[in-house]
């Protein structure tokens, strides 16, 4: 069963307390998870003060929407990471939010519950991306850290639309390979 | 993607929110009604959270934390709910005399707390019945799964009882139930482990285990990648540590029924 990064009670159980208006469940799951959710935010806007306010804007959301949360498809950690790019790129771009968190719905194939594992995805995803071809790789890192569109990247490069489809995917297919051994 | 390549690229940009206009909405169309391009994009989103976890940086500051749970508060949901009716109450009679908008404001803050109760009514409602399907759930388990259970293996009165494993795997939910008996004793440091055979890729490991003295074993949700279509399971003896790649020779293995 999955190892619980920090205190006693499961991702499930302290989501279920905010469903039930459990502030303790609140701030239990931010001393979790703002490290993560911190990180991502800054990765991508550079800017302390902006990826705070994007880390208010992701709790909030989760203490307003809880059931948006499907446990069943993976874990808590990953789907507030996925959250928190959507939430820092539309920031970055000043753009209204275009997806509600209740659509955001992801599997997850490895366990990444604990810090420990976190640290080990993270050299292992380093290291797929070391592989990559640095075409590839600037591809599927302007569109997932700059929030650029497949035309954007195209003209921007100066590449056909296809192949920076093409490179994109190929990306994504190599981290899933990585993982699934 | 089960034949629906042509839209595999598309998929791609689309779970990194790079797709737009009218490319985007094709694809919006064709996930309405296809459940196995819906599979895709929730694994490929699942492949994007991998970029975002291998982001590093400090750690964020304290004041986030209390700046949260300070908006929380204000935005409680149970106890707050009952003390600030009251509070709003009395401060609008008392300054009821000032004017008519203050009575206003009263009368909305009452409504909103009236809204906020039926939330709070319906949050514990699904919490009682989440609680009643866990209970009857884990009834229904308890014979199956409950060490103390008696197991009986029935076969034909002239036969010897052979190893025996049956796996119920829920793809779905990547929820696996596994049970075993009549399982030959290990050696010393050495136990037996589950394999997921997918219909492409190299088989996944689902799970260890360790047969009690009569020969019996169960696993419940053991940790599964997610929603992945088995051909097979199989079971190898491994080291008590676990493997990435099971060690020859298969000792069990079985395709769906």
């Amino acid at each position: 069963m999955s190892p619980q990064p920090q205190g006693t009670s499961t991702d499930l159980a302290l989501v279920t307390g905010l469903k039930a208006g459990d502030q303790g469940a609140m701030a239990e799951l931010y001393d979790r998870y703002s490290s993560v959710v911190y990180a991502v935010a800054l990765r991508v806007l550079g800017d302390t003060g902006a990826a705070e306010d994007v880390v208010q804007e992701v709790f909030l959301q989760l203490w307003r929407k809880p059931a948006a949360f499907d446990a069943a498809r993976g874990s808590l950690r990953s789907w507030l990471a996925v959250i928190t790019r959507n939430r820092a790129i539309d920031s970055l771009r000043k753009r209204r939010p275009e997806t509600d968190i209740e659509d955001v719905v992801l599997s997850v194939a490895p366990d990444l519950a604990g810090d420990a594992e976190r640290a080990r995805v993270a050299e292992r995803v380093r290291g797929v991306m070391g592989t990559m071809a640095p075409a590839q790789r600037s591809a599927l890192e302007m569109a997932y850290w700059e929030g650029m569109s497949h035309s954007e990247i195209a003209d921007k490069t100066g590449e056909p639309l296809g192949t920076v489809k093409t490179r994109i995917r190929g990306g994504l297919m190599a981290l899933r390979k990585a993982f699934q051994g | 993607m089960n034949g629906h390549e042509q839209y595999a690229d598309d998929l791609a940009l689309y779970a990194l929110d790079a797709l737009r206009g009218e490319a985007r909405a094709r694809v919006d169309e064709h996930l309405s009604t296809c459940a196995a391009c819906r599979l895709e994009l929730e694994q490929l989103r699942g492949d994007t959270a991998l970029l975002a976890l291998a982001a590093a940086g400090p750690r964020p500051p304290q004041r986030g934390r209390q700046r949260l749970l300070d908006a929380v508060a204000r935005e409680a949901r149970v106890p707050a709910v009952v003390r600030t009716s009251a509070r709003s109450l009395w401060w609008g009679w008392l300054l009821g005399a000032a004017g008519m908008a203050l009575i206003a404001c009263v009368v909305l803050v009452l409504r909103e707390n009236l809204a906020l109760r039926q939330s709070v009514i319906s949050a514990r409602s699904e919490a009682s019945k989440n609680a009643r399907e866990l209970e009857e759930l884990r009834r229904i388990a308890a014979p199956i799964i409950d060490p103390e259970a008696q197991r009986v293996t029935l076969v034909s009165s002239k036969a010897v009882p052979q190893p025996q494993g049956k796996a119920f795997y829920l793809r779905n939910r990547s929820s696996l139930v596994f049970l075993a008996n009549n399982m030959p004793a290990l050696p010393p440091h050495k136990a037996y482990e589950l394999w997921l055979i997918p219909v492409s890729g190299a088989p996944m490991p689902a799970g260890m285990f360790k047969p009690d003295a009569q020969g019996s074993a169960s696993m419940v949700h053991p940790v599964l990648p997610a929603a992945v279509e088995a051909k097979a399971f199989a079971i190898t003896m491994e080291d008590e540590t676990g493997a990435a790649t099971p060690t020859m020779p298969i000792f069990m293995m079985g395709a769906g029924e």
